[in-house]
């Protein structure tokens, strides 16, 4: 067997790692479709106070309404089927706090994935999220000391309203789009966390989330909240088993950094290619607050996602740094949104996109200065790297600028790997696939090195993975 | 909407053949059956179409004598010129037709009415042929229901002409809507240039323009086609241009845009064969409530070939700027290099630059960039200037001028980049106290 061979044999165990599943029984099921007693189900296993069934109803009203937005979205859209869904399976409300609660099967599930192993190394809390909600949750005692919360949504809204309430749905209100509205309507588990006025959190909190049940919708919701001076950075990590029909994700992430704040958010999205990835994403920076969103799409059937920051105090700082990788049969639509609310805030955008094979890849961006504002700053980069010669990249950047003293720039281009590397390289003795995976490593290496080390390590492994054969 | 546009009340010739009347009716269709844009539309994104309106203008009686001389009087941007038209209201001026040796060639240059009468077979294969695709599909439908204003020019193969033909379209008449045209067809390494000027009367003259100009360029042809659009600000337009570049084609459009209250330019480039060159440069002095709403898309059909966009455009005061550009570089069309690039400069707090610059690649070995910049000027540099007692408007003025003069070099005639400058400096004049 030759050297190749037995790397090839080495990734695929690997790339093969999520895709497996355990039988279903789960105590909690809503039923397929979705109409207003799917949304009093939910409401009500969750024991939820009355306020948050009408935010769900209201919700669920705005989403019967909005129309798709295939105006200019991927008509790829229109095969969801809404009515096929399960929109909640669960075996419990109330996440494990001990490894050895957790029931076997999603125990496995997580240690298949190496979430319990990755906790010891280098996290300060883990939950990990089996469908609908969290089985299980955790995190270091002397965080909790100092009154850090990491808590589900539920727990978050029925034990803590005084913190979470006045931020719940207020940086992307429910009308924000149709899958927002989804989102509100029937959401369940995600990670309500504060972070108090001056806690630096050192270590990441992480969230794992995983899909198991065929046909079924995850809708988490996640809420940060940094008071003032606090530090935090979050990781969250998806994989589900690769099902012959097409299976829902949709999530809602809002996040508030307030004065002098920093947040850091960590997607590693790999979903198995029958999952529509339709997310929304928004952080509020304060006065001299930081927000940074660090995205990185690998997986999934079609991915609609645009991580946004609006800088709503003076000195506020946001940042976008995606990855997106798409292959046959994926769309990666991603993108960045910066608004400029206040004098002296600055923003940046770099996304590296590459499109193997028959995957398309687009880049939409919107960057908005109003009239009143000064000093104002944002630099975009979005590159693109097509591999075969059927590969498909758009950008569609929208800038609108006014004020003094403001400056836009955005730049992008498109290329492709150049015959003359891989010839280097292939005469140097490597595989034409392994002189490829180099030269798109080298392609996103700067960016890399932005994501923590054990993260860029396992995707520069994601990447590998899915170069493997794609050389044409 | 007014039913007079809707119904030209203007004779069109009767003799008109067949193939004629059907596509105006069919533009006609059309016009009647889309409908207005709305803010909704993403091919108007972020322009003001709340505030657009082509109610109660309508083609208007041929001005007197007088007025078609002393328009014609005003016609002189370009002196050494091939040949000249001059309308009014859509109504013929002046023409000065090309000279024996270009007619000896084969060359063609005819008012529109008079081409479609001698030479109906080209006009059948090149006229109202190429809509744009940019959102003004309705507009396009009034153009080819009404139009009777315009040049036709064709070049036969081999051919090569130093000096220009130029075109001016002025409006005069009261709430005036004018429909000029220009058709270019250059044969296989033929050689020409054409400048197309749309001018008004006077500064209150209220009118609507929506003029189409046609570019076809065939294998190895050399075209370069200068646009100056500087009606009055009551003035609604609509430009929409195409190119179409063959193999090793060579095409440059420069427009330089002064006028208008609110214009729409659209312009595609289409190219279909190998080892053609198009530019695309355009510079836009926007001032008080202007809007310039600027749609561009380059499609490369063919591979080896080289597309380049620079549109340019300073804001002063409340004026607006949009610039949506769009490069698809299709399926197979390999060592494609397309660029784009728009730069604005804000010379006041309270004007608006939007840029939606935007790429669809459906082949991997190209090379394709665009960039959009907008920024201020400089406060440093207006300072050294002030400090050296020119006043704040003549140094920004002067900025503009450095700013802009990566385009106007571009244009090789220094007669007309001379009268550009002072259409620029002109509209800097009522500014400087």
């Amino acid at each position: 067997m030759s050297d190749t061979d037995l790397q090839d044999q080495a990734i695929q165990v690997d790339t093969e790692k999520g895709n497996f599943s355990y039988p279903e029984d789960y105590e909690f099921d809503a039923g397929v479709g979705l109409n207003e007693e799917t949304v009093k189900y939910i409401s009500k296993v969750k024991n939820e106070d009355p306020w948050v069934l009408d935010f769900r109803l209201k919700a669920l009203e705005i989403f019967n309404k909005k129309p798709m937005p295939t105006k200019w979205a991927d008509t790829d859209l229109e095969n969801i089927e809404f009515e096929k869904i399960r929109y909640y399976l669960s075996k419990g409300q109330v996440p494990a706090r001990s490894w050895d609660d957790v029931p076997d099967d999603v125990k496995e599930t997580f240690e298949r994935l190496g979430i319990p192993e990755q906790e010891r190394k280098f996290l300060a809390g883990v939950e990990a999220q089996f469908d609908s909600e969290a089985s299980y949750s955790r995190m270091k005692e002397d965080l909790e000391k100092e009154g850090v919360i990491f808590v589900g949504s539920t727990e978050g809204l029925a034990k803590y309203p005084e913190i979470f309430k006045p931020y719940f749905g207020k940086v992307i209100p429910t009308s924000d789009n149709k899958f927002s509205a989804l989102n509100s309507a029937t959401f369940s588990g995600g990670s309500f966390i504060y972070v108090p006025k001056g806690v630096k959190l050192k270590q990441p909190l992480q969230a794992y989330f995983r899909i198991n049940a065929e046909n079924f919708g995850q809708f988490e919701r996640t809420l940060i909240i940094a008071d003032e001076g606090a530090e935090i950075t979050y990781m969250e990590g998806c994989t589900a088993p690769k099902f012959e029909t097409a299976t829902l994700h949709s999530a809602v992430v809002e996040l508030v950094a307030l004065k002098n704040a920093k947040i850091q958010y960590i997607t590693v999205q790999n979903w198995s290619s029958n999952v529509f990835n339709l997310v929304t994403k928004r952080g509020m920076a304060d006065e001299g607050a930081e927000v940074k969103w660090i995205d990185c799409n690998i997986g999934s059937r079609l991915t609609m996602k645009y991580p946004g920051v609006v800088l709503k105090g003076q000195g506020a700082r946001g940042e976008v740094l995606s990855i997106a990788l798409a292959n046959d049969g994926q769309h990666q639509d991603t993108g960045a949104k910066m608004m400029h609310l206040a004098d002296n805030t600055t923003s940046n955008i770099i996304s590296k996109s590459i499109s193997i094979g028959e995957g398309r890849s687009t880049y939409r961006g919107q960057v908005h200065m109003p009239k009143h504002l000064k000093n104002c700053k944002n630099n975009t980069e979005c590159d693109a790297l097509l591999i075969n010669t059927n590969s498909r990249t758009d950008t569609y950047p929208a800038i609108t600028t006014r004020g003094q003293n403001n400056t836009v720039q955005h730049e992008a281009s498109v290329s492709k790997v150049s015959a003359e590397q891989i010839f280097y390289m292939m005469q140097r003795g490597l595989s034409e696939g392994e002189a490829m995976s180099l030269a798109v490593n080298g392609f996103v290496n700067e960016l890399m090195k932005a994501f923590p080390m054990e993260y860029s390590v396992e995707l520069k492994r994601l990447i590998d993975m899915e170069m493997e054969g794609s050389v044409g | 909407m007014t039913t007079t546009l809707e119904n030209p009340t203007h004779s069109l010739s009767a003799n008109e053949p067949s193939w004629l009347a059907e596509r105006r009716a069919a533009g006609l269709d059309q016009f009647k059956s889309l409908a207005m844009p709305t803010a909704r539309d993403e091919a108007w994104r972020f322009a003001s179409v709340g505030k657009l309106s082509i109610d109660d203008f309508n083609p208007v009686p041929a001005p007197a004598t007088s007025t078609l001389d002393a328009l014609t009087e005003r016609s002189d941007l370009v002196t050494a010129r091939a040949g000249r038209c001059v309308y009014v209201d859509d109504a013929p001026a002046n023409f000065e037709g090309i000279s024996q040796e270009l007619a000896d060639q084969g060359v063609i240059y005819l008012p529109l009415t008079e081409a479609i009468e001698q030479h109906p077979e080209l006009l059948e294969k090149y006229f109202l042929q190429e809509s744009t695709e940019l959102g003004s599909e309705k507009f396009f439908g009034l153009h080819a229901a009404t139009v009777k204003a315009g040049a036709v020019l064709y070049v036969p193969k081999g051919v090569e002409i130093a000096d220009p033909f130029v075109n001016y379209y002025w409006t005069s008449g009261t709430r005036s809507a004018v429909f000029p045209h220009t058709l270019v067809i250059a044969e296989d390494n033929s050689k020409v240039s054409v400048v197309d000027l749309f001018f008004s009367e006077t500064k209150e003259n209220e009118a609507l323009n929506i003029s189409v100009s046609n570019i076809h360029a065939g294998a190895n042809a050399h075209v370069f086609r200068k646009i100056v659009q500087d009606w009055n600000e009551k003035t609604v337009s609509f430009q929409l241009d195409t190119t179409v570049a063959e193999r090793d084609a060579q095409v440059q459009n420069v427009a330089v845009n002064i006028g208008a209250e609110r214009a729409r330019f659209e312009s595609q480039t289409r190219i279909e064969g190998p080892g053609a060159d198009v530019k695309m440069y355009s510079l836009t002095v926007a001032e008080e409530s202007q809007e310039f709403d600027q749609r561009t898309y380059q499609t490369h059909n063919a591979g080896n070939a080289v597309s380049d966009l620079l549109y340019k455009n300073a804001l002063l005061d409340n004026s607006r700027t949009i610039f949506s550009g769009l490069i698809k570089v299709a399926e197979g069309a390999q060592q494609t290099d397309a660029y784009q690039t728009n730069r604005n400069l804000l010379l006041d707090p309270t004007a608006d630059a939007n840029a939606l610059p935007g790429l669809e690649i459906l082949a991997n070995d190209v090379r394709c960039s665009h960039g959009a910049t907008t920024g201020n000027v400089d406060e440093a540099e207006l300072f050294y200037m002030m400090q050296r007692g020119i006043s704040r408007r003549v140094a920004m003025q002067l900025m503009v001028f450095g700013f802009f003069e990566e385009v106007i070099e571009k244009i090789d005639s220094d007669e007309l980049a001379e009268n550009l400058r002072q259409l620029i400096h002109n509209k800097f004049e009522s500014k400087i106290k």
